[in-house]
């Protein structure tokens, strides 16, 4: 059904042309609001293939720890580098699908025409992407108007639209039905498959099991345990994180 | 002084005749603000865009400046530019004063705030809920304003239709600027002043009525126009 190579430059092909984008080191990043310590002493590595998984309870800092790492918001102290490069050196190689998908007020296919057109990539590609992630039926529907599962699908194809080599995603199936879940993974698999380094939020433990290639495991600000996913799902080191995946409560 | 029945026949019967000196001022009266409207939009609309994405020194005060103007009163404007355009002002080479033109100008000055104060309302609002988005794009500041003008076409058409309201109903700039001469300046409000000052009521009726229409027809257009936005959830 799909042809990937209409979809993006493969990553390894453009790394010869420019300096690469992975991997990523980030050491002692801390970040405060006003008085509040949310990320505190922040130290990880990143290899340059894969799927990253971030897992944590609810106001860890995952979704900071994305925007930190994209370059969306600039840490107190501490250092974070891609290849070498600070993060808004290199934002235009990521894309990050939000937590809410900020969808423009008109047409999904304008949503995708508008990336296209502000990043001068091939306008033609709109179909290819829209059929990707199952919507190029809905293709002239207001955007607006989408389904929780179709916006996030939106989301996705819009940020594949910009050929990223790193693809944030902060829980793009939180609160889908299994469906859309499974589709969703589906293209976040593609991605990968294809060389686009991938970052995943998730607090579906299940999706992490399936997706994940190493896993980070965030708790109070602080990166309780970063483990490779064969260690950490049989059982993980830290025991928020052992708590966390066995379905106890975890503050 | 005729009696209000008298008059009300009048009127009606100038409006369905469809009266030449009637429908002359009508349309003086839409061509007039209809091209402030838009001069306002052209002027409003980018510096309200501006405040609405910039972060530069003194934004607060020019916030309060933008919103102080909105409430300028008209006669005040109209005596700026009757000061400006009269043959002593400085602009009174031009020969302007008592032209359409002048009162063109006048109502631009007057509504432009308008326009730029809510559009920065507007736009600002649209600004903070796609800012993070836009930066991880990776737009430049050219492709930002162009995306948030074109995502709050609908609400900036009510900014505009709110704008063109508050022009056509104005008398104060238009009559001192005008000056309600007969085939050349006279519009809507200043003839109804005129005309009833001295008693003529048929036509200041009439006239008051057309213009009750329009305003009933601007609020329709806007109530639509949100319906329009709102149904395709693009407000
Ligand atoms: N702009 C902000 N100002 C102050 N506190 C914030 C801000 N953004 C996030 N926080 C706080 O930082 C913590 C981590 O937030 P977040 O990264 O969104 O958590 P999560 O892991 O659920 O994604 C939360 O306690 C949140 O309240
Ligand atoms: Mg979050």
């Amino acid at each position: 059904m799909f042809d990937a190579s209409m979809m993006r430059t493969a990553p390894e092909s453009r790394a010869t042309q420019v300096s690469p984008i992975l991997p990523l080191t980030m050491r002692d990043v801390v970040l405060r609001f006003g008085g509040a310590t949310v990320l505190d002493g922040v130290s990880l590595d990143l290899g340059s293939r894969g799927c990253t998984v971030i897992m944590g309870p609810n106001g860890a800092g995952k979704s900071l720890l994305l925007k930190l790492m994209h370059g969306l918001i600039a840490p107190g102290s501490g250092d974070i580098l891609w290849g070498g490069a600070r993060p808004s050196e290199v934002m235009s190689r990521q894309a990050l699908v939000f937590q809410k998908p900020v969808l423009l007020r008109r047409s999904v296919a304008a949503n995708i025409d508008f990336v296209l057109k502000a990043r001068r990539k091939d306008r033609s590609r709109r179909t290819a992407l829209l059929e990707h992630v199952g919507l190029l039926h809905k293709a002239d529907q207001p955007a607006r108007l989408l389904s929780g599962g179709e916006a996030q699908r939106l989301a996705l194809a819009r940020a594949l639209a910009t050929d990223p080599e790193v693809l944030f995603l902060d829980e793009p199936t939180a609160s889908l039905d299994p469906a859309s879940v499974l589709a969703i993974e589906r293209i976040m698999s593609d991605a990968r498959q294809r060389g686009v380094r991938v970052v995943l939020v998730t607090h579906d433990v299940g999706q992490a099991r399936r997706m994940a290639d190493d896993v980070v495991f965030l708790h109070r600000g602080r990166i309780a345990e970063h483990s490779p996913a064969s260690d950490f799902f049989p059982e993980p080191r830290c025991a928020a994180a052992r708590d966390y995946v066995n379905g106890r409560i975890v503050v | 002084m005729q009696s209000i029945g008298d008059a009300l026949g009048l009127a009606v019967a100038l409006v369905l005749s469809g009266d030449p000196d009637l429908l002359e001022i009508v349309l003086l009266s839409l061509q007039v603000s209809l091209t402030a409207t838009v001069l306002a939009c052209m002027i409003g609309l980018p510096i309200g865009a501006l405040v609405a994405i910039g972060r530069f020194r003194g934004r607060n005060a020019v916030l309060i400046l933008m919103n102080a103007l909105m409430g300028l009163p008209p006669v005040v404007v109209g005596l700026l530019v009757y000061l400006h355009l009269s043959r002593s002002g400085p602009l009174g080479f031009l020969g302007l004063l008592y032209t359409p033109t002048a009162m063109i100008i006048a109502q631009t000055i007057l509504i432009a705030p308008i326009i730029a104060a809510l559009s920065r309302q507007v736009l600002e609002d649209l600004h903070t809920e796609y800012a993070d988005q836009f930066r991880s794009f990776c737009l430049t500041r050219l492709q930002t304003v162009q995306a948030l003008l074109w995502d709050a076409r609908y609400s900036l058409l009510t900014v505009g239709l709110a704008g063109f309201g508050r022009a056509v109903a104005e008398v104060g700039a238009v009559i001192i600027v005008g000056g309600n001469i007969d085939h050349l300046t006279r519009v809507m409000t200043t003839a109804i002043a005129l005309e009833t000052s001295k008693g003529e009521l048929g036509l200041a009726l009439a006239l008051g009525m057309i213009l009750l229409a329009i305003a009933l027809g601007v609020n329709a257009a806007v109530q639509s126009v949100r319906m329009t936005a709102a149904r395709q959830a693009y407000v």
